[in-house]
């Protein structure tokens, strides 16, 4: 039972509380650059999701099963855990796409915009070297990457929803584009405070 | 030498990667928490940017086009995990501060969209201004974001109080909200001072992202904004 609690702990803790866009900066490019409309917003954050949830596990299992093994050179290899982790989610995102393509068509054409953008997305890499960090295990591992994804669809979505009726007010002229967006993104940020006092 | 001082030029002021470009803005947001952090991150990033752009100009003729992307990544993570070993040793605090956003300099994509967009079409002396240029201009950036601030938030700047003791600090400014809303203040003005620069009826550079185009900066998803604009 406490195993359970620990890992709704740490869920409900980086979907909302630690969000990943709003208070770790992780994933700002696509929450500024995909959040135009609500379709696309949910589609991207979609994405997200299934490719952090893949990613986790992958880089979860080469890491303890490869670079932290004491079997191999004495579980030296640690140092090597960026290169690895990158080239791993960028070579994931390419298998996944070609995966979705032949097997699941209907999937790929909602997603399949997204997931090249994905690779550089650093809430991905952000995701696995905080589970390396924290020393989770890895279905742990697991839950706290997909929660954090979560918390960016949330967030996107929100954020989309907002910028759709922000095309409707009146936004002095210097504020109109990003900055107006900017705003925004801040005032969620404080909303999303008032979540730190659930754990 | 002429192409030397173009690119320091280029780097700083006309394409300066905050300001102008509006490229890596994960680390831009995060770790300007302090004027200090701002210069300890811009540095690191220029040291890898220079190294990087140095090595992907060198082995430009070698790597194959239709693998570059991978091999570029390669050459940026290596240099990464280089200076992410050197902060821990030789600068624990900073690197204590930093955290994170050390190995994560890695999909910087000021990097990646520099070495696409100019280190892999030029030789190597340029390549290393415009390194040295554009992080500079990216160190400026973050220098100017942090002291912003620190002085609002903190009522300091490099850690030393400027502010008359009966200032209460608005904390906020050094969470995260505050963040964004610097930035959002800090791009508004830009576009202020672009709107009056174009009523004296001076020619107004939009440029959007480098001679590379949006392609070559995959790290943003492509859909930079010119200059701070949306399209």
């Amino acid at each position: 039972m406490s195993e359970i609690q620990e890992l709704v702990i740490i869920a409900i803790g980086s979907a909302l509380v630690n969000n990943v866009v709003l208070s770790q900066f992780l994933g700002i490019c696509p929450f500024l650059g995909v959040s135009k409309k609500v379709e696309t917003a949910a589609g991207m954050g979609g994405a997200v999701v299934f490719v952090i949830g893949i990613a986790s596990a992958v880089t979860g299992v080469i890491y303890k099963f490869i670079l932290a093994n004491p079997a191999i050179l004495g579980g030296k290899l640690v140092y090597l855990q960026t290169i690895v982790f990158i080239l791993v989610i960028a070579c994931l995102v390419q298998f996944v796409e070609m995966f979705l393509r032949k097997a699941m068509p209907s999937l790929y054409q909602a997603l399949g915009v997204y997931l090249p953008l994905i690779t550089t997305n650093c809430a991905v890499l952000g995701v696995a070297l905080t589970n390396v960090q924290k020393e989770y295990g890895i279905f742990t591992g697991i839950v706290n990457g997909l929660a954090t994804a979560i918390g960016f669809l949330i967030a996107i979505v929100i954020m989309a929803g907002i910028r759709e009726k922000i095309e409707y007010c009146d936004v002095p002229e210097s504020f109109k584009g990003t900055p107006i967006v900017l705003v925004t993104a801040c005032l969620m940020s404080i909303a999303f405070f008032g979540f730190s006092g659930v754990i | 030498m002429n192409s030397c001082v173009e690119r320091l030029y280029n780097g700083i002021v006309k394409e300066n990667p905050t300001f102008v470009l509006m490229l890596g803005m994960c680390p831009t947001l995060a770790v300007t928490t302090s004027a200090i952090n701002g210069v300890g991150m811009g540095l690191s990033t220029t040291v890898v940017l220079v190294l990087s752009n140095m090595l992907i100009s060198m082995l430009r003729k070698i790597i194959p086009d239709s693998v570059r992307m991978p091999a570029f990544i390669v050459v940026v993570a290596s240099f990464v995990t280089m200076v992410q070993f050197l902060l821990e040793g030789f600068v624990p605090s900073l690197y204590a501060s930093l955290g994170l956003y050390i190995p994560l300099i890695v999909v910087n994509c000021i990097i990646l969209g520099r070495a696409e967009s100019y280190a892999s079409k030029n030789p190597v002396l340029p390549s290393i201004f415009d390194g040295i240029g554009m992080g500079l201009g990216f160190t400026i950036g973050l220098t100017c974001i942090g002291i912003v601030r620190e002085l609002i938030g903190a009522g300091a700047v490099f850690g030393m109080r400027v502010m008359p003791d009966a200032y209460e600090p608005v904390t906020i400014f050094i969470l995260a909200p505050g963040a964004f809303l610097v930035l959002s203040g800090l791009v508004a003005l830009q576009n202020k001072m672009k709107a009056i620069a174009k009523k004296k009826g001076k020619k107004t550079e939009m440029s959007g992202c480098g001679e590379g185009g949006c392609e070559a900066c995959q790290g943003c998803n492509s859909k930079i904004f010119p200059a701070g604009e949306e399209k």
